[in-house]
């Protein structure tokens, strides 16, 4: 099991004609990912070929999934025209999208948000989910990767991790890579994300090959301190957590357009108290944390 | 980004919220033609990025163009927490018979807009919101649709204005909403929003926020940058495309990816405690290309900072391999030559890691030491950067 991606998820790339698409659907078909197909409105019906794999463009996402059967699709295109691809994919009811893209302006983001949450399943439930944007991506190890994480760190395992950081998740598994993760999903560090710190956690919770997980966090917002609340109260698994920003100057921000501490807001500090108080403990570095994890992880 | 009142107040003109005659000056000389041509009472304001100019004595009163030159020359240089008044504004002097509170921002934890109001303005709104919550309505605003005529009227209700007013004020807010979409900004705030004793309302005061990954839709918004105030080596950084955060600190710090930066600077900041309390120097994010000429524009800025006593460069090797970052610091020290003049630390992990080890030791450079894990290099370039102190 995983969550959220598998083997069996067919993945289309909107962007695919581009630097980093092209880049990227290279490396997402070397880690065995089902890459069916990309959008490109000015490429439609051509092919882009990538070793022994033709994929077909088409003129719109609609168009991709009625064609492919696509259930994800992962979003590479330029910050100006991220909101317009991903209401796009919304509009499809692609259940999952991927939003790699850096730079998007927050009001678009929270403007695609809006639609996401409006479009609901007979049962009530959120069609289309989002992770990002200014994220890796997501990593089922051994089964499928649909981002830009290195698909050579580590193998499948009993470890769940979610991050606000790229490298830090990079890191972590890096650490970890003896024990090997069920999931890696990186969230993002801007200030409107669509999948948070809770969504992973309560997917992790469910999942039953996940074991234990792993959380990052770091500076600005508030995603950890509900997090917290949510993991004193929902989650059984045994969670480490470790924040970044410890020494970042108040209105500042630190790379990630979300990493910002505002005023007394957003410390890494409170955090990190917010977590011990729900039980989590909290490496002071990425090695100390993972030493943590195999404690909890060895005392199961 | 945020922006000087005076920067606020003429986005808010030109949205069409109404607001009193404002002009900038930099000399008091400027300060009297200002206060002349705007003639009667004006009010001289310091222009600084923070709260509290008030209480500091940077907003004074002024009967006369004199006594605006004489406001203007106290004002002028004078530090207000820290913030140095290079400019002020001189305002047209208002006939206040009310003051309310308004603002609209981004609401990071439900991902949506919060706009906030109050009939009691002009006081701190962080005091009024803890003593007494229920004097500041808060609705939220759904990203999808804004601030239409239902939803001001819905803010001005739940605030109590008067029948009277409601209709004056909610026309206002409508305005700011625009300054807010239109301007793609995180935060519009007005404190105090004043009735005048005509019946008028004005925006008074005006704080805004503007999110500058949406620059590439306000091309004006470049010029609202505050240049004088950046810091060197930040402008130099940012003319080289880095993403750079000048510390107070001794070892310079470059990295990939904003996590992996943010906590090399806590485990530096760490391994400082057992060296003489040295600190990181700065934030740098060479993102994930980490090629020669990146490494050598981080390594310049750097090397630049006279504080920076070592440097360490910790890299994970991702979709960029090892290899090709230890030929981007090899090559970044051939280009800078001499100019590289402190011990460099790196710390290399990921793909392809023996080879880029291989290439760093083959490379055999006097300056730099190479480390095997995160923890240890940071532990490396503190003690050396303590024992050049």
């Amino acid at each position: 099991m995983s969550i959220f991606l598998n083997k069996d998820s067919k993945v289309i790339v909107q962007g695919i004609t581009g630097g980093e698409g092209t880049k990227h659907t290279a490396l997402m078909l070397k880690a065995g990912t089902q890459v069916v197909g990309g959008v490109n409105a000015r490429k439609a019906g051509t092919k882009v070929v990538h070793g022994n794999v033709e994929l077909p463009v088409y003129g719109t996402v609609a168009e991709a999934v009625a064609e492919t059967g696509a259930d994800v699709s992962i979003v590479f295109v330029p910050p100006a025209f991220t909101k317009d691809a991903v209401v796009e994919a919304i509009e499809a009811g692609v259940p999952l999208v991927v939003v790699i893209t850096e730079g998007v302006p927050v009001q678009d983001s929270a403007e695609f948000w809006a639609l996401a949450q409006s479009k609901v399943d007979a049962s009530g439930k959120q069609v289309t989910r989002i992770i990002g944007p200014n994220c890796p991506g997501i990593i089922t190890p051994g089964e499928a990767l649909v981002g830009i994480t290195p698909n050579n760190i580590t193998v499948k395992g009993p470890i769940g991790l979610v991050s606000k950081s790229g490298t830090l998740t990079y890191q972590m598994m890096y650490e970890l890579r003896d024990l090997g993760f069920s999931t890696a999903i990186g969230i993002g560090g801007d200030p409107v994300i669509g999948t948070t710190h809770i969504d992973a956690l309560a997917a992790f919770e469910a999942d039953p090959e996940t074991k234990a997980i792993v959380m990052i966090g770091e500076i600005g917002g508030d995603a950890e301190e509900r997090a917290a609340e949510y993991i004193k109260a929902h989650v059984t698994k045994p969670v480490v957590g470790y924040v970044a920003g410890f020494t970042a100057p108040e209105g500042k921000t630190m790379g990630h357009a979300g990493a910002i501490v505002s005023g007394s807001a957003g410390t890494a500090q409170a955090k990190k108290e917010a977590l011990e108080a729900a039980g989590v403990k909290v490496g002071k570095t990425p090695s100390e944390t993972a030493t943590l994890l195999r404690e909890v992880y060895a005392a199961l | 980004m945020d922006l000087f009142e005076y920067q606020a107040r003429d986005m808010f003109e030109a949205h069409g919220v109404p607001v009193l005659a404002g002009i900038v000056a930099h000399t008091p000389e400027e300060a009297k033609a200002a206060a002349e041509k705007i003639g009667g009472v004006t009010v001289v304001k310091a222009q600084v990025k923070v709260g509290g100019r008030g209480k500091a004595g940077g907003v004074k009163v002024a009967k006369t163009a004199d006594e605006a030159f004489e406001h203007a020359t106290a004002i002028l240089g004078m530090d207000i927490k820290g913030h140095t008044v290079n400019t002020v504004m001189i305002a047209q002097g208002a006939d206040i018979a009310e003051e309310f509170y308004f603002s609209v921002l981004l609401d990071r934890s439900n991902r949506n807009y919060l706009a906030m109001c109050s009939v009691e303005g002009g006081v701190e709104i962080e005091v009024l919101a803890v003593e007494r919550p229920e004097a500041l309505a808060r609705v939220a605003v759904d990203p999808a649709v804004g601030i239409d005529a239902a939803k001001a009227d819905e803010i001005v209700a739940t605030a109590g204005f008067s029948a009277e007013l409601a209709p004056k004020v909610a026309a206002t807010i409508m305005k700011l909403w625009d300054v807010f979409e239109k301007e793609d900004a995180t935060l519009v705030e007005v404190n105090p929003l004043v009735r005048t004793g005509a019946g008028d309302i004005l925006a008074l005061d005006g704080k805004v926020t503007i999110d500058e990954n949406a620059d590439f839709r306000h091309p004006h918004h470049a010029e609202l940058e505050d240049a004088a105030a950046a810091d060197p080596l930040e402008a130099k950084a940012k003319e080289a495309g880095l993403n750079y955060v000048k510390l107070d600190g001794e070892v310079g710090v470059i990295g990939n990816g904003a996590g992996l930066v943010m906590s090399t600077l806590d485990v530096v900041a760490y391994a400082g405690e057992n060296h003489g309390g040295v600190k990181p120097a700065n934030f740098l994010d060479i993102g994930g290309g980490a090629s020669a000429e990146v490494m050598a524009n981080g390594l310049d800025v750097i090397l630049n900072d006279p504080q920076v006593k070592s440097v360490f460069v910790n890299v994970f090797g991702g979709i960029t391999a090892c290899d090709a970052v230890a030929k981007g610091i090899v090559g970044a020290l051939a280009e800078l030559g001499s100019a590289a003049n402190k011990p460099l630390v790196v710390r290399l992990d990921g793909n392809n890691v023996e080879e880029g080890r291989r290439i760093l030791n083959e490379a055999n450079h006097p300056l730099v030491t190479l480390a095997a894990t995160m923890d240890e290099g940071a532990d490396k370039a503190a003690e050396l950067a303590n024992a050049s102190k």
